[in-house]
């Protein structure tokens, strides 16, 4: 019977054009707005690694006290200090933990017919690797000795490698950065984590670096902040002056894999805190904070609350399109009353009846989930046209948001038809054969 | 074939009770040629409603083909319409966007039978009214007693145990009334029970017994059938 149904729908749709296109249109409008904005929400709202995301933790210590703090009493920290941060690395309280910061270098390639150019860099932990799943082409990380031993090396980029040794492996070559040679230890694979989750604060959209090196070595050479800086009080001039100062500019991540941990981590820290209390460098009841990073992303507005507010309005005008669409289709089921109860006459139970009107809004909804995916795409255009570089490259339909609009018009358009369809079971036969 | 026994319909509303049939009885047995007679607003078609099971009687008892159909439930009464009861309407009802096969067709769909044997149902029902060659042709690529025909042919194709027939010729000229009569005898004389309501008492003569229904009761009911007298079953059913 469902052949028929579908066979009778294509039918009535073409009996009325103008009644179809309508309805069609409706829907195709509301997907396209609402599946565009939901594009746009979910590629900035997304979570780039699920599966360690709510292990990985960041801390939060009030170095600047109470005149700082925000309304709500929560610290204005979004990075931590460098004293801080080695504290938090000499404790080494979690299994994995990693300080970091943007940097950057000039390249200079051993090829004389490419020029030097900049290049971002992260000085990072080798931790790093591990705690945000990076995916390795060629080589591995420089490991804990790495760091401690204060090696030239460096990890970089499919893209870096591809440039400057055509895609072979380079483990054990050399790349020149601020005329200093460091070797080669790892090439990552494709990686570009969607929001950059390990440094929000920056950037949050964008591509990942193409060198990492390690944070002991970067400190080592005063390698520059890239990233922000920023300071309650004045600090002493000069690279150990900012070291020791009260601005914070590095970023902290310590991953705990079960909850026990979480809540030791949480008493390491306030433990700190109160330390540094007791030391004299805080005047102030410590107060700390541990968030992982769903909550982080949340926390530091990754997603901005105009896009929010933009989908909402979005689906609100979905909802509009529905209710016209609710309306178009009573019309179109109450004008054929008569067919109604012929069919009913004729041996059509109500739920015969019912699921006739439900194919056919089904259908309706399908021919507006295509015309809303067209639509969709045009929105994603404009979209691309309006945003920066970094934030158009999210805004891309894939097989899951094609399935999702499709899905969602014929959700949507069978939720339309439900009132329209309970009146058209309503008919009674004898009064519409006798009207006829 | 059909037996009612004191039904009435009533339609209420807050302030009035409206009796469209009280007290009804009769019997029609299986072949009968019935014709149902009585001035406009005397309950006919409330009658062929009820009947039909399109409308559910208000109190009585109504034995259709030996069960007890009084108060069925909707998928109840929408199975044995389909599969029992065959209808022919005053303005034809056929579906304008489906061509004279499909509409045929259309009780057929939905007592689910398989794709051949529709086939072969729809083509023996048209070749009985005499359309086979109209088979793809839309209603209103037809003459009026032509579309008659093809809502008997679509009442014919299931094969039901009665035809209601709702003043058949009412929309037709006297020559296709005529042709449209003549189709209704020959079935009648294949063996089909038909239950006829008309106004029109040249009509009702043709029929085998008329039952005349005034303010929704039968007040006259011919004692002797008269016998359109070649069929030997339905003979025999109304002589005893």
């Amino acid at each position: 019977m469902f052949r028929y149904y579908v066979w009778l729908a294509l039918r009535s749709l073409r009996r009325n054009p103008v009644l179809t296109g309508l309805m069609i249109v409706a829907i195709g409008l509301g997907i396209g707005a609402s599946m565009t904005m939901l594009t746009l929400f979910r590629a900035m709202s997304g979570d780039p690694i699920p599966q360690k995301s709510a292990q990985l933790f960041v801390p939060q210590i009030d170095n600047w006290g109470p005149d700082q703090r925000e309304k709500s009493g929560e610290p204005p920290q979004t990075m931590l200090t460098y004293t801080d941060v080695e504290a938090l690395m000499r404790a080494h309280a979690a299994p994995r933990q990693t300080a970091m910061y943007a940097t950057g270098f000039v390249i200079t390639p051993s090829d004389p017919q490419q020029q030097p150019f900049q290049a971002e860099a992260r000085a990072t932990y080798s931790d790093f690797f591990e705690m945000f799943d990076v995916p390795f082409k060629y080589g591995s990380a420089w490991g804990a000795q790495g760091d401690d031993s204060r090696s030239d090396v460096v990890v970089i980029g499919k893209k870096l490698n591809d440039k400057l040794f055509g895609g072979a492996s380079s483990i054990g070559k050399t790349v020149n950065l601020d005329n200093r040679d460091y070797r080669i230890v790892g090439v990552l694979d494709d990686w570009s984590p969607q929001p950059r989750i390990y440094d929000v604060m920056d950037e949050s959209f964008g591509d990942a670096e193409e060198i990492f090196v390690p944070f002991t070595v970067a400190i080592d050479r005063h390698l520059d902040n890239w990233g922000n800086n920023n300071c309650a009080s004045l600090s002493d001039p000069g690279w150990e002056g900012h070291l020791h100062s009260e601005c914070i500019w590095l970023q902290f991540w310590a991953e705990l894999p079960d909850a026990a941990q979480v809540q030791r981590y949480r008493g390491m820290l306030d433990s700190y805190a109160s330390e540094q209390q007791h030391n004299g460098r805080f005047h102030w009841a410590p107060l700390t904070r541990l968030h992982n990073a769903r909550e982080w992303m949340v926390l530091q507005h990754v997603v901005p609350d105009e896009s929010r507010i933009l989908l909402m309005v979005s689906f609100g005008f979905l909802f509009v399109c529905l209710v016209n669409a609710v309306g178009l289709m009573l019309a179109k089921f109450m004008g054929r009353s008569a067919e109604t109860g012929v069919r009913r006459a004729l041996g059509a139970n109500r739920r015969a009846v019912f699921m006739q009107c439900m194919v056919e809004t089904g259908v309706i909804g399908l021919a507006g989930g295509l015309l809303g995916l067209a639509l969709t795409g045009l929105g994603l255009i404009g979209v691309r046209a309006v945003l920066d570089k970094d934030m158009s490259s999210l805004t891309h339909l894939d097989l899951v948001d094609v399935v999702l609009a499709v899905l969602l018009a014929v959700v949507a358009a069978v939720l339309a038809g439900i009132y329209p369809t309970w009146r058209a079971t309503q008919v009674q036969p004898a009064w519409q054969l006798k009207a006829n | 074939m059909l037996k009612m026994s004191h039904l009435a319909k009533v339609y209420r509303t807050e302030v009035v009770e409206t009796y469209a049939l009280r007290d009804l009885s009769l019997n029609v047995r299986e072949g009968e040629f019935v014709a149902v007679t009585g001035p406009s607003g005397s309950g006919k078609t409330t009658f062929l409603n009820v009947t039909g099971l399109l409308e559910t009687p208000s109190s009585g008892q109504y034995l259709l083909d030996g069960e007890d159909v009084s108060q069925l439930g909707d998928d109840a009464r929408s199975r044995i319409r389909n599969e029992k009861i065959g209808f022919i309407f005053q303005a034809f009802n056929l579906i304008p966007d489906l061509n004279v096969f499909d509409n045929i067709d259309v009780p057929l769909r939905y007592r689910r039978m398989a794709g051949g044997e529709r086939k072969k149902r729809i083509g023996e029902a048209l070749e009985r009214v005499g359309l086979s060659a109209r088979m793809r042709h839309y209603p209103a690529e037809l003459s009026g007693g032509q579309q008659q025909r093809v809502a008997i042919a679509r009442a014919l194709a299931g094969s039901p145990r009665l035809l209601l027939a709702d003043e058949p010729t009412g929309n037709l000229d006297t020559q296709m009334a005529r042709g449209v009569m003549e189709l209704l005898e020959a079935i009648h004389r294949d063996g089909a029970t038909i239950v006829m309501v008309t106004h029109d008492p040249e009509l009702a003569v043709r029929a085998q017994r008329n039952v005349h229904i005034i303010d929704g009761q039968v007040v006259d009911l011919t004692e002797e059938p008269r016998f359109h007298g070649v069929h030997p079953a339905t003979h025999a059913q109304s002589a005893a």
